[in-house]
Formats: structure tokens, sequence, C-alpha cells
């Protein structure tokens, strides 16, 4: 049962467990939000390059966003939200108290660097990133000493599989058709999966999806999502995305620098004023043991659509199996107590 | 907001009804007395599901029951094969593999690629229950089918064949077999529709595996009862008693365990009324089984209230998860509240978001 416990939960390096020999660093995603325009490059590449057919063209009516959310056939999505000043207060509200979440003393933000944005749509392309520490904190204080904030902002988010570190998705697989790669990335084989849907109900993201369609539509039937680009990195390459992306919103590369870089860029929002910023996935201690992508986000994660505490499944899966098995020890016991009381 | 010269112009702005926006869908959390962490109001993104509901279709559900018929047949047919009770014994048998055929069909016929079907016997994954009841199902069907070739073999063959010494030779450990890998095969459901991430399935894992169990008894009694003559019947009529008052407390404590948030899922709408009805079937075909059961209508009539209560179980129960899984608040919801106790009890490890972890030791507690 401890071996279940190590490979079911916790930190751990999923390469390793997978068996790989003299692995490649686990490669990753660092999706920067803050400095995301919403241009849907991302989207646009991922298509293109993986052969990703047509799945709905209509207007959703949520902002810009018209592909709703990740699936079968849509395995990058920008998602759009648009908040008012009141929002914007919130959010950095709770970003600083994730700040002072651990703090030896929990006060009152009095002496926090003072929240502001430097223009009313202070995330476009002229964001933060743009300018230097020096404009932007100067700014920043000048709207804090003014008491603004705006009164509106537009989130957006390229949004994609996690390649969690205790994926679900690759537990649940019955058939083996998802498999961890020597990148730490976690793949479909298109001509294995028999469509089960196991890993649509599994992942705790909402990711994978059993694509629709008839015999035309190519892998209908079969399970898909992400493969952060396995065909390419194969070869040396830059996912499609990242390599699409024109604000180096999508950055990716080794997994360990990717998470130092978030943590950089966190840390330099906060000192520039915007507390809102957090990283998401970048803790090994998490439910998912880590992600493979990580994320910068300016609001909470279920504003983006993203579960708030999210947990692999399989984690419970020693006690499942002892429940279930008590269970049927019952029913076993039950069967004999109708025969038992019978006898002649 | 901004404006310019034309603004005049233009007629006055309605007021907004609701406020636009993935951020604005702003309700009241629904209280959840036990624990005690800060209202946190709900949001999401306009709406949207944050988990994928299962792509599954009717056929699982009507898997989950024929695979509790099946095991609890075949229990009954070892019961029977033990107890000397010969119509006990060939009902069991023949409805254990009939059963088991038909809701291996049934999951076949799921599939987004059926003709691959045989790929879940490709490997064997201890952390995938699709594939450990893959394997059990098989299992249980060549005990299942062994029993049943060993019944028909009584029957139809010259005693003194070879065929027919050879199945007398096989008969006894097929029986066992089959009567082992049961109660496997009934509760490996409940784990198979927890290891997911719809959270009204998940959240019942401790409790699922004996509603799913008791289920499965009370639907091989039921049919047992239908089938069986009325001098033999009385182990399926116990057996009715003691499964369905199992399934209603197991059921009980299920739903509290959920607490009011998830187990929502299990009283609303369609999967709501199925379990109603569920409940209503099971309580009276096992009073009528107790009651009546020496009478022939009197059993057949509980036997179908058995098996259309065990039915409605697997039908709302299933309902229930997948309907958990397309609404966000169930969720979001229960994780923030995770979150927010874990946080009000200290912990800073362990959070899918982070702030400062680099300059701050005290966020570094959990990780190695």
């Amino acid at each position: 049962m401890s071996f279940w416990r190590n490979q079911l939960s916790g930190p751990t390096d999923p390469v390793a467990d997978a068996a790989w020999e003299a692995p490649p660093p686990r490669k990753g995603f660092f999706t920067d939000t803050s400095i995301c325009i919403g241009c849907k490059a991302c989207e646009v590449a991922c298509k293109e390059w993986n052969a990703i057919p047509e799945d709905g063209l209509s207007l959703l009516g949520t902002s810009y966003d018209n592909t709703g959310s990740l699936g079968a056939s849509t395995w990058r999505h920008v998602a759009f939200i648009e908040q008012s000043g009141e929002r914007i207060a919130q959010a950095r509200e709770s970003g600083r108290r994730l700040v002072d979440l651990g703090m030896p003393a929990v006060g009152l933000p009095d002496t926090a660097p003072a929240p502001a944005l430097a223009g009313s749509n202070g995330h476009g392309a002229a964001g933060p990133g743009a300018m230097t520490d020096g404009d932007a904190v100067a700014l920043a204080s000048e709207a804090a000493a003014a008491g603004t904030v705006p009164d509106f902002r537009w989130l957006m988010s390229s949004d994609v599989c996690k390649h969690c570190t205790h994926a679900a998705c690759l537990d649940v697989c019955p058939t083996g058709a998802l498999f961890r790669t020597e990148f730490g990335t976690v793949v479909v084989q298109d001509d294995v999966c028999n469509g089960c849907g196991y890993c649509v109900a599994a992942c705790p993201f909402g990711v994978i999806e059993r694509r629709d369609g008839d015999a035309t539509v190519k892998n209908s039937g079969i399970a898909q999502k992400c493969t952060l680009c396995y065909d390419r990195l194969g070869a040396g390459q830059t996912p499609a995305c990242a390599q699409a992306c024109p604000t180096t919103s999508i950055r990716f590369g080794d997994l360990d620098e990717l998470r130092e870089v978030a943590q950089q860029r966190v840390d330099t929002l906060h000192a520039n004023g915007y507390t809102e910023a957090r990283l998401y996935g970048a803790d090994p201690t998490d439910g998912v043991g880590g992600t493979g992508s990580v994320f910068l986000l300016l609001d909470e994660p279920e504003v983006y659509g993203l579960p708030p505490d999210p947990k692999v499944t399989t984690a419970d899966l020693p006690d499942m199996f002892r429940k279930a098995g008590i269970a049927g020890l019952t029913m076993l016991g039950m069967a004999a107590a109708a025969f038992l009381g019978r006898r002649r | 907001m901004t404006t310019n010269p034309l603004d005049a112009d233009r007629p006055p702005e309605l007021p907004r009804s609701g406020r636009r926006g993935g951020g604005g869908d702003v309700r009241r959390r629904r209280r959840d007395e036990s624990i005690m962490v800060p209202d946190a109001e709900f949001q999401s993104y306009y709406g949207h599901q944050v988990v994928k509901p299962a792509p599954w279709k009717k056929e699982i559900p009507s898997y989950l029951f024929l695979g509790g018929v099946a095991a609890g047949s075949a229990l009954i047919g070892a019961g029977g094969a033990a107890a000397g009770l010969s119509s006990l014994r060939r009902i069991g048998r023949v409805t254990a593999v009939g059963a088991a055929a038909l809701g291996g069909a049934a999951l076949a016929k799921d599939l987004g690629k059926p003709s691959r079907a045989l790929n879940m016997m490709r490997t064997v994954k201890l952390t995938s229950p699709m594939s450990v009841g893959s394997w059990i199902l098989t299992a249980f069907s060549g005990f299942a089918g062994t029993a049943l070739a060993a019944e028909v073999g009584r029957s139809v063959l010259d005693r003194d064949s070879f065929l027919a010494k050879l199945l007398r030779v096989v008969e006894p450990p097929a029986t066992v077999g089959s009567a082992l890998f049961a109660p496997p095969l009934a509760a490996y459901t409940a784990v198979l529709l927890s290891d997911t991430a719809s959270p009204t399935w998940h959240e019942s894992y401790r409790e699922l595996p004996f509603v799913f169990v008791s289920s499965a008894n009370a639907a091989a009694s039921g049919l047992a009862l239908l089938a069986a003559p009325t001098a033999e019947n009385g182990p399926a009529r116990k057996l009715a008693a003691v499964s369905a008052a199992a399934e209603v407390v197991a059921f009980e404590r299920m739903q509290r365990t959920l607490g009011p948030t998830l187990s929502a899922p299990l009283h609303e709408g369609r999967a709501g009324a199925l379990l109603r009805v569920s409940k209503l079937l099971t309580v009276g075909g096992a009073v009528g089984a107790v009651l009546f059961g020496h009478k022939r209508t009197g059993a057949a009539l509980s036997g179908l209230a058995l098996l259309a209560g065990s039915a409605c179980t697997r039908f709302g129960v299933f309902e229930a998860g997948i309907e958990s899984a397309k609404d966000p608040r169930q969720t979001v919801e229960p994780q923030k509240q995770r979150l927010e106790g874990r946080r009000a009890a200290g912990a800073s490890g362990g959070s899918i978001t982070t702030s400062r972890s680099t300059d701050m030791p005290a966020l570094q507690g959990g990780s190695t």
C-alpha cells in the first residue's frame, strides 16, 4: 500500500515513476496571463499543427470567447473575462490574502505595496511586462495615491492541459492508451484508445474529451487532448502554441526553470503593486502533485473556469478498494446467511 | 467608461439588468453548518462546468444493473448448489451468464470504438477500476459459463460420456469460482464511478459499494423469486429482506456523508425521482417477498418490484453523478470549503494557488 501512496499522490518525479531511463528534463508550459492579449494565435496554431477538426462555429456571447472550453477539438482555449472595478478590488484583496498566508503576523495590509493598475486597460500589449520597473512602480503608486481603481479590465488566459504529475486520466485509462512520455507529459495513443471515456470523467480540470462525429471525422470516438506537441518535442522544437504566441505569454521549457521564471514574475508584479498576481500549479505538494503547465493568474482560479483545489481522484483509490472489499464480504455474508438459515 | 462629444446625441443607456462577464456569476452559497469557514461567494466562468461528465449513455447504468444481477445470481446459484435446491441452482447459473453477457455487450456498445473492445485486455492496471473490472468480469464469466455448461450437461449429455464426466469434475471449482468473483463484480462498479472527478460520485466512495452490493443481491433475489417455485424460494425471500434493509441503510448514510451540497443531485430532477421510486420499490418488494413470497403471484410481483428498484437505484445514482459534474457549483464550492478549512487550520502548503513561495520559508513547509 505504501508503494501505491507514493505513486498516487504527493511530490514525485513522474518520469522516473514511469521507468524512463536517462530522460531529458521534464518539459512544461508557463502561461503568463498578465501579458496575454487574447489574439488566439495559440488556438489557431494548435488546430493547424495537430490537424484538429472544426468543432462548431458559433457566437457564444461570452465576451470574445467563442470556443467555450477545452475539449476534444480545442486543445488551447483562450478565456475572456470582463470585470468591473469592484471585482478588480476583490481580486487584489484575495491575492493579498494569499501573500499574507503563512506570514508570522497577519495584519491589515496598510503597509503592503499600494495596488493599482497602470491604466484602465492595464493588461494589454503594453501591460506591466512592457514597462520598466521604475515606470510601473511610479504609475502604480501614482494611481494608488489618487485612489483610482480602473473601472474595467479584461482578463485573457490561454488554458491548456495541465500535464499533471499525478494524472487521473492516465491512472484510470484501462487500455494503456494514455502514457507518460520521456518529457513528463501525458499523451493519448490514438491507435490504442477504444473510447471508453473514463479519462473524461476522471480529469479534475475537465480537459480531456471524447471526440464526437461520424467516421469521416479524424479520431472520432477517441479521447483527445493536448500532447504538448510530442511530435515537435521529439524533434527538438517548441510546441506550436508557444511558438506562435506573439507576447511570450506562453513559454515552453524545462519545468524547473519555468517554475522559477514564474515565481520571479509574480514577485515583480507584486513589487509593482499588482497583488492580484498568483501562480497556479507551481506547488508540487498540491492535490495533483504540481502541474506541468504553470499559470500566472490575476484572479481566483474559478473565475477562469479552473478548479480552486483539484485533487487527483486516484489518491483515494486504495481506500476505495478497501471499502469495496468490505462491501464484497458483506455481500457474500448476506447470501450465505440467506442459505444457512434454512438447514434441513 | 469613455465619453466623446457624440454621446450627447445618444439616447440614455438603460440600466443593465445583470452584470456581464465570467466573474459576474455571483450567487449565495448554501450554508454547510458542519464546516465553520468564512462564507465564500461562488464564481464560475460563464456558468460553464469545471469538470466534464462521463460521456456514457444508458448502456452504462444498464450494465451496473446487469452486472449486479449476474453477481447476485451467481451467489444464489452457488447457494442453491450447496444447499441442494436445484431450481435456485439452475436459475442462478442461467441468469448469471445471461446478465453478464448482456452487460458485457452493453459495455462494448458504449465505447467510442466498439471494434477495439478487446483492447481492455491489453494490460492489467490496478490504478484503473475499469481495467480491474474488465478482468473481474472476464474471470467471473469464465467460471459462471463453466458452471452453466455443467448445468446444461446434466440434462443433455449421456451420464457416462467423457464430456459429462469432465463437467462433473469442473463443476464444483467453477461454482466456487463464480461465487468468489461475484462480490468483486458487484462492488467494483461503485469504485468505477467513485474514481472520477464527478463530485457526487467521488465523495460517495465510502458507502456506494455497500449500496451497490445490496442492490445486486436484491435484484438477484427478485429474479429468483420471479422464476423459482415457491417451495424453494425461501433463501431468496430472506436475501431480499436483508439486502433491501442494507441498501436503505447504506443509502441514508451515504447522503449524510455527502452533506447538503453534494447530496443535492440525489434529490433533484430525474435522478431524485428515480431514487425515490427505487426506495419504494425495493422496500415494497422486500416486504412483499417476506409476507406474500409463499404465493406464486406475491413472489412474482415482489420479485419484479425488487428488480425494478435495483434498476432505478443504478440509473438514479448514475444520473446524479452526471448532473453533479455539469454543475460548476458542485465542483467549486466543496473545493473552496476544503481549501479554506485547510487554511483556517494553518496549513500553508498543498494548495494549487500560491503566491510568494521563494522568499517565504513558511510557505514551503509542506514541500520537500
